[in-house]
């Protein structure tokens, strides 16, 4: 009934395989855009751009990184936290390097050079799989943490070893640096977001996409089908360490605009974002929205309605939110492993026949 | 359509309850704790003396000149992103004061503090160059600074060795941090002007349990002296290696935030002799504490119910508490106001004016050394003293007087620093 699919024909294949093929839904994802792009920007207030929107944002494009990764081509990473340290740390060299340049294209620029140092971490990927893949990648986190805290170049020999971002405009707005607006912060972010989904949409259902999927369900009989596993597990390493570099870039540059290695890009990011892509479902691009806004949701929705609402003490919230989160993520798993994306299918499958089911 | 009913209540309900808090009239100084986490054992009792100071203040005045104080409390866990959070949700309420407890917290914060126009007080810790305030408008860190710490360590040093530090190998060892890097430039200097070698040995924030190769490398090259820069579960690690490997207790000294009860309580006796600074008394001997049992610990109002009272860092909370309400009724006196802004109160922060006697007619007499500010100068006499633990009667003992940091290099590098930060971010110099 809400879902409606009579009278919604295709005549061509091109119409068939787009990526919303219903109706509905395509104008709900339009609607979704325009809101996002037209309404959000006027309304939006420094709380609700840095507690939640800019946030969601940034790691939902370091979820769809490592999504590509873990969920398209099956390898294990658990190095996502090293590899947004590198984009954080690129996109501060390259801008202090060369103020002239727009910051923007020193983000992407920055993700250029995420994706090469993933392709350089992924290379044990030809020879080992699975766990030891993830301790291969393990060592990538732990040695890149390791590096911007050793050599002093990296934070230009400040005296805390801390980099700060300095201010930046693009077309006279400031995007960086502490007088950014929300509405800028949240365009900025809302822009690569929207444009790396469609990318990483695009990628998945190319050549590309199915070689990485040929890869991850088989490789021997990928192989044997005529699959390159050497260019198949490199470009799946550098294009999703592309996604997490610019997502590094931003949440330094946009988002907190001062960042240390071992603190903001400890072993705890790559558990986020691996966390939010098994909860939001591997392999989906929705998912990976869903497992970010569950992630970075969440604990601000406890944290309001626990401390905010009921008044209780904040240590006593902080450890129910643990409790919470964790025991969210088991029901999660036990109940539907295939994640918040499949979650979204199945509902979309019992709208389509509400309220008249057989 | 009950079901969509349903579904927009919900919605509903998520965003009013991810939208902030409603603002409060009272002045509000937010109390940025961490009762969680790696660091929890510490930010507690910080916390609780903070509270508990401003309790004190609104039951027994009613507040600072008749304005009602109000502490609401954000929890950060020492995590930058999360003080982020609390920082953007608090703003809302208007908070005339904001007091990270955390040098990662207040260094992200810094630039955000001075755009939204709101004073930032970090008492020995943070940014140390923010005490040049011709470059740094909103940002306080009197008493005292991690440099001045340093610098007080070496002093003292020197005078337990006859003046002369030549040869002498120290070693800082220190958490891989924001916090822990601060000191690194002015050893180094110091390192130059006194003919000592200075070792750098890093413990990473994440493992800082772990410090077995950093004290087998101690052990290797027998330091004469080891300066400890740790904060939360590394402290108390390194006070039980240093007892482990049998390095002499009497010869490692901790800056403030490693001088703890916590930290040394875990080595039982072995932590004996342990030296750390404190730039403030501890214990329950002032008289302010007469005033605090009778309105704030027997009425039943102790934070958390009180566990950490008197105890170093509780101390350290109520010291912090203390100068804010001094500056807030400054500011009063400067606005002829008793509602302060912010603004208000960044101006009674620049004209805090701290004397002994200010601190006996407080209950605090000898707690602290008289703070002093002014526009060039936000970070006091940065003076600190040095206790030491004694662990059979579980005390630390103040063994020296308080001690004058080593002004000549320390500004010179305040200066150097603030002054590049001042070109980097293009702020013309204020104060002429």
């Amino acid at each position: 009934m809400l879902y409606r699919e009579a009278g919604d024909f295709k005549t061509s294949y091109r119409d068939d395989s787009q990526t919303f093929p219903l109706k509905l839904d395509r104008l709900g994802y339009y609607a979704a855009l325009a809101v996002a792009f037209l309404v959000v920007p006027f309304v939006i207030t420094d709380y609700w751009a840095n507690s939640v929107l800019v946030p969601f944002l940034i790691y939902a494009i370091a979820a769809l990184g490592l999504n590509i990764l873990t969920g398209y081509a099956g390898q294990v990473s658990l190095g996502s936290g090293g590899f947004m340290a590198v984009g954080a740390y690129a996109a501060y060299k390259l801008a202090t390097a060369f103020p002239e340049i727009s910051i923007l294209i020193h983000v992407l620029l920055a993700g250029g050079i995420t994706a090469m140092v993933g392709v350089l971490f992924g290379l044990p990927s030809l020879r080992i799989k699975g766990f030891y893949l993830a301790v291969a990648t393990l060592a990538a986190q732990f040695f890149l943490v390791w590096l911007f805290n050793k050599v002093p170049w990296f934070y230009n020999h400040s005296a805390s070893g801390q980099i700060t971002v300095p201010e930046r405009s693009f077309l006279g707005w400031i995007i960086t640096g502490p007088q950014t607006s929300a509405s800028a912060k949240y365009l900025v972010c809302l822009c690569f977001a929207v444009l790396l989904a469609w990318v990483a949409r695009n990628l998945t259902r190319g050549t590309m996409g199915r070689t990485w999927m040929a890869i991850r369900d088989m490789d021997i009989a990928a192989e044997i089908i005529g699959v390159n596993p050497l260019t198949a597990k490199m470009t799946a390493f550098a294009v999703s360490s592309f996604f997490i570099g610019v997502a590094g870039a931003l949440l330094f540059t946009v988002y907190l605009g001062a960042a240390e290695a071992s603190e903001t890009f400890g072993i705890n990011k790559s558990f986020l974002v691996l966390f939010m892509v098994i909860i939001g479902g591997l392999g989906s691009i929705f998912g990976s929205f869903a497992g970010a806004a569950f992630l970075v949701l969440l604990p601000v929705f406890l944290k309001n309605v626990l401390v905010g609402s009921l008044g209780w003490p904040t240590d006593l919230a902080a450890h129910l939110e643990l409790m919470i989160v964790g025991a969210l993520i088991v029901f999660f798993l036990i109940v539907e492993p295939h994640g918040l994306a499949q979650l979204w299918r199945v509902t979309k499958e019992k709208l389509r026949l509400w309220p008249f089911p057989h | 359509m009950k079901k969509r009913n349903i579904r927009l209540f919900a919605a509903f309900a998520t965003a009013t309850a991810l939208a902030a808090p409603a603002a409060l009239a009272d002045l509000v100084v937010p109390n940025f704790s961490y009762r969680t986490g790696p660091y929890a054992a510490n930010g507690a009792p910080y916390a609780d003396g903070f509270n508990d100071y401003f309790t004190l203040l609104n039951e027994r005045d009613g507040g600072v000149g008749g304005q009602k104080i109000a502490v609401p409390e954000c929890e950060t866990s020492y995590n930058t992103e999360k003080g982020v959070e609390c920082y953007e949700s608090l703003k809302g309420q208007n908070p005339v004061v904001i007091a990270p407890v955390s040098t990662g917290i207040a260094y992200q914060l810094i630039p955000k503090v001075s755009a939204d126009k709101i004073p930032m007080y970090t008492p020995g810790f943070g940014r140390t160059s923010a005490q040049d305030g011709r470059v740094f408008e909103w940002v306080f860190n009197a008493p005292t600074n991690y440099w001045d710490g340093a610098s007080i360590a070496i002093k003292y040093l020197l005078d337990e060795h006859g003046g002369d530090l030549n040869g002498k190998n120290i070693a800082l060892l220190y958490h891989n941090s924001a916090f822990g890097k601060e000191p690194i430039r002015t050893l180094q200097e110091l390192s130059k002007k006194h003919g000592f070698k200075l070792t750098e040995i890093p413990v990473d924030p994440g493992s800082s349990q772990e410090q077995k190769s950093q004290w087998l490398q101690i052990r290797r090259e027998k330091p004469d002296h080891v300066i400890l820069y740790g904060w939360g579960v590394m402290n108390p690690a390194a006070i039980q290696e240093a007892a482990n490997t049998r390095y002499p207790l009497d010869q490692m000294i901790g800056i403030w935030w490693s001088g703890t009860e916590v930290d040394v309580m875990a080595a039982g006796a072995g932590a004996n002799g342990y030296k750390a600074m404190a730039f403030h008394g501890s214990g329950r001997d002032y008289p302010l504490y007469d005033d605090l049992k009778t309105h704030v610990f027997d009425k039943g109002l102790a934070s958390q119910g009180g566990p950490h009272i008197g105890t170093v860092l509780y101390s350290r909370g109520m010291h912090s508490a203390m100068v804010t309400a001094e500056a807030i009724r400054k500011a009063q006196e400067l606005a002829g106001t008793d509602a302060v802004t912010a603004a208000q109160v960044r101006d009674g922060f620049e004209a805090l004016d701290i004397s002994d006697e200010r601190l006996a007619e407080l209950g605090l007499s000898g707690f602290s050394p008289a703070i002093k500010t002014s526009c060039e100068d936000h970070g006091g006499s940065g003076m600190a003293l040095v206790q030491q633990w004694d662990a059979s009667a579980k005390t630390w003992n103040p063994i020296t007087d308080f001690y004058e940091p080593d002004n000549d290099v320390v500004d010179a590098l305040i200066r150097a620093d603030s002054e590049a930060f001042a070109k980097e971010n293009n702020i013309t110099l204020r104060c002429d």
